[in-house]
């Protein structure tokens, strides 16, 4: 028994005197880190790096079947799903292990943000972050581009409109983002290129960089009110700490990384297999366009916010501040490397955290159910409530045709059903007078095309009668309040039926 | 460059300031890797033009020399008065393009000899943009732009009408002239008009979108 342990202990010391990684690299692991930092807020970053091996396993693994040409992506994707035995699991990982990383490297980056981990030594470890948030994000977007299908179309067609937007290079941007002049396989395989070689490398090259800088600084330790983060002194009481009360990072620190990378892997897993894999929807043929694109989750408030950005400033707004965003977030710790690190004694810190989640969280919102789209088939699939058809004249009902005929519900709803582009249509006539209706619909305005040229003055006259109908619970008709005014030779009687001039 | 040759110099060699440690610098084999770092640098620079100019290859393809006219049909497909949707292969589509070298197409016939033809892709962000005949307006489904029949800006974020084809008719055949997928960048093809020398194009209906491309 002896002389087994004997040559285990024999191998390992030929091996180590050879490769000379084990020791420096065990050392590296158990390296002493204050116990303060132990704790369950410390394992995202970790986590993060796991989810991301996870992707680059799962993501060759579908490599080996996937044929990133425009022709056959769509079908080798349908071959994953429904002829590669697990290619549908596979899939499943892949695309739930993607958005898992994007929330866990944005939990860990508010975490970082939160705790004042960015300040000083760990200044370019936090830009070497923005820059793997950036990476990521980018994976996310090639990876959408990779399902090939209507969604990943018409998502490069707007990609594509976006850098068009650049003042002169505009066209030459296009060319390179697409490959071409038009959406097609030199698209494919360019972001095929840059989602299975290029960022990748890069991820992977950051990650590396940024944990060894982890290494080389130490993990921070845990805030506390009050410490004040100084140049001159901070790496001195960081060494006192770690001394004082240091505990190796292998074991005694690491089982809880461990834990919830696990935790987090095993989660992936059961959303992968309880709801399965994203996709594809149609197929990516331009000529059907009865699609509504919509981008991935993670990109779902640059969608929302791209409906109400008023059209004025929509371009510079969409050029510039995604620059003075990412500007900001690698200045950051070179404008705030010293000073407090407690989140009760930054509350500007906690406040833009908020404002930031919250936002995202609105448009992420609204990004999912859209109410700035018009309902393209609500016009024949919602009929007008009953209830507003009862007791009204035929040419009232007429109107209600015309209502519906002319596309109207597309955008307005009655009775909560139809399109939100416009305000609901309930109540109108007690918000409007049959003069502002008229002038409304025949001329536009706001957010309203003209029906001017689409309604005849017979169809305009019904459909206004009807509108004239809808006062909610039998509110009072919107009047004029001018129109009392300027009769001043009449006495005031609200009954009085205006008099028309001969 | 003294950093190359001494990386782990405990002091920056101006702090030494011994006059043979200075020398040192200066020997013929430091001055030979000084040499073979120029040299490397240029080979570089040379080996980069190529790949570079690789890379930049869709981007610096003129742009008049993509698009091409293109058949959409029979006149007579495309009722007077009516807008209807037509497909076409991309003439610039390459081998492996597929299903998404299809193009669609918004034809609506004015009168016998006079037709506008819209691209699909709204001039907000490509959505494509759907007609509805009864309220003569295109709807786009991604932020809600809406077009009248005209093609011009009815409401809602698009800064500009829908990006139209030029067209003309010969005998009985209605042909376009498309290239790249229209943006606001790249509608060149679209409504620009370009002098051609075999096919003149007298019915061109080029409008009044303004041109990116560099005459």
């Amino acid at each position: 028994m002896a002389s087994l342990k004997q040559s285990a202990i024999d191998a390992y010391e030929w091996l180590e005197r050879r490769l000379g990684l084990i020791k420096p690299l065990t050392a590296a692991a158990t390296h002493p880190t204050p116990a303060n930092n132990a704790s369950w807020w410390y394992v995202f970053g970790s986590a993060a790096t796991v989810l991301l091996l996870l992707q680059v396993v799962t993501g060759i693994l579908l490599a080996l079947v996937y044929s990133p040409s425009a022709n056959e992506a769509w079908t080798s994707l349908g071959i994953l799903n429904h002829n590669i035995p697990l290619g549908w699991y596979l899939r499943a990982l892949h695309g739930w292990g993607s958005d898992f990383m994007i929330a866990i490297v944005l939990i860990h980056m508010v975490q970082v943000f939160l705790f004042g981990a960015y300040k000083f030594p760990r200044e370019l470890t936090w830009i070497v972050g923005v820059g793997l948030l950036l990476l990521t994000l980018g994976m996310a977007f090639t990876g959408q581009v990779m399902r090939f299908d209507q969604d990943a179309y018409w998502g490069l067609g707007i990609g594509a409109s976006i850098m068009s937007r650049v003042p002169l290079i505009g066209a030459p941007l296009v060319h390179l983002l697409l490959g071409g002049p038009i959406i097609g396989g030199a698209t494919v395989s360019r972001f095929f290129t840059l989602h299975v070689f290029v960022i990748p490398g890069l991820l992977l090259a950051f990650a590396f960089v940024h944990i060894f800088m982890t290494l080389k600084h130490g993990v921070s330790d845990w805030p506390m009110p009050g410490r004040i983060v100084s140049k001159a002194t901070y790496e001195r009481e960081y060494h006192e700490l770690t001394e004082k009360t240091g505990i190796p990072f292998v074991p005694d620190a690491a089982w809880k990384d461990a834990v919830f990378a696990a935790a987090i892997v095993f989660a992936v897993m059961a959303c992968a297999f309880f709801f399965g894999p994203f996709g594809p929807t149609g197929t990516p043929d331009p000529t059907i366009i009865q699609t509504v694109p919509k981008p991935d989750f993670a990109f779902l408030w640059i969608y929302a916010l791209l409906a109400f950005l008023p059209t004025s400033i929509e371009t510079p707004f969409m050029l510039l501040v995604p620059v003075l965003v990412i500007v900001a977030m690698l200045l950051l710790p070179l404008f705030a490397a010293e000073g407090e690190r407690h989140w009760t004694r930054r509350p500007v810190a906690v406040l833009m955290v908020s404002v930031i989640a919250l936002t995202l969280g609105i448009f992420t919102h609204l990004g999912t159910y859209t109410p700035w789209s018009p309902i393209m088939d609500a016009w024949t699939s919602a009929p007008i409530p009953a209830k507003y058809l009862h007791n009204r004249t035929p040419l009232e009902r007429q109107g209600a045709l015309v209502l519906q005929d002319k596309q109207c519900r597309n955008c307005h709803s009655l009775d909560g059903v139809g399109g939100q582009r416009g305000p609901a249509l309930d109540a109108i006539a007690s918000r409007m007078t049959e003069d502002q209706i008229i002038r409304q619909v025949l001329q536009g305005g706001g957010n309203m095309p003209a029906y001017g040229n689409a309604l005849n003055p017979a169809e305009t006259k019904a459909l206004i009668r009807f509108l004239m109908t809808l006062r909610g619970d039998n509110l009072a008709p919107a009047i004029d309040a001018s129109r009392n005014l300027t009769r001043v030779d009449s006495p005031p009687q609200p009954a009085a039926p205006a008099s028309k001039a001969p | 460059m003294s950093d190359l040759i001494h990386p782990d110099a405990p002091n920056p060699p101006s702090e030494i300031a011994a006059p043979d440690a200075r020398a040192a610098l200066h020997t013929r084999r430091a001055f030979l890797f000084k040499l073979s770092v120029m040299l490397n640098a240029a080979v570089g620079a040379v080996l980069a033009v190529p790949l570079v100019g690789y890379l930049l290859g869709p981007a610096l393809k003129k742009g008049s020399s993509t698009g091409a006219w293109i058949a959409l049909g029979g006149i007579d497909d495309f009722p007077v008065g009516e807008t209807r949707l037509a497909d076409f292969r991309s003439p610039v589509a390459s081998f492996d393009d597929g299903d998404t070298a299809k193009t669609a197409c918004w034809v609506r016939r004015i009168s016998q000899q006079q037709f506008q033809v819209f691209a699909v892709n709204c001039a907000h962000l490509g959505c494509p943009v759907r007609w509805f005949a009864q309220s003569k307006l295109f709807l786009c489904p991604c932020h809600g732009g809406a077009y009248y029949e005209d093609g011009s800006r009815a409401s809602g974020p698009p800064e500009r009408g829908l990006f139209e084809y030029r067209y003309q008719i010969t005998g009985t055949s209605l042909l376009i002239h498309a290239g790249d997928m229209p943006t606001l960048a790249t509608q060149a093809s679209c409504s620009k008009p370009k002098p051609l020398t075999q096919i003149s194009p007298p019915a061109t209906n080029s409008t009044s979108a303004r041109s990116e491309w560099p005459a």
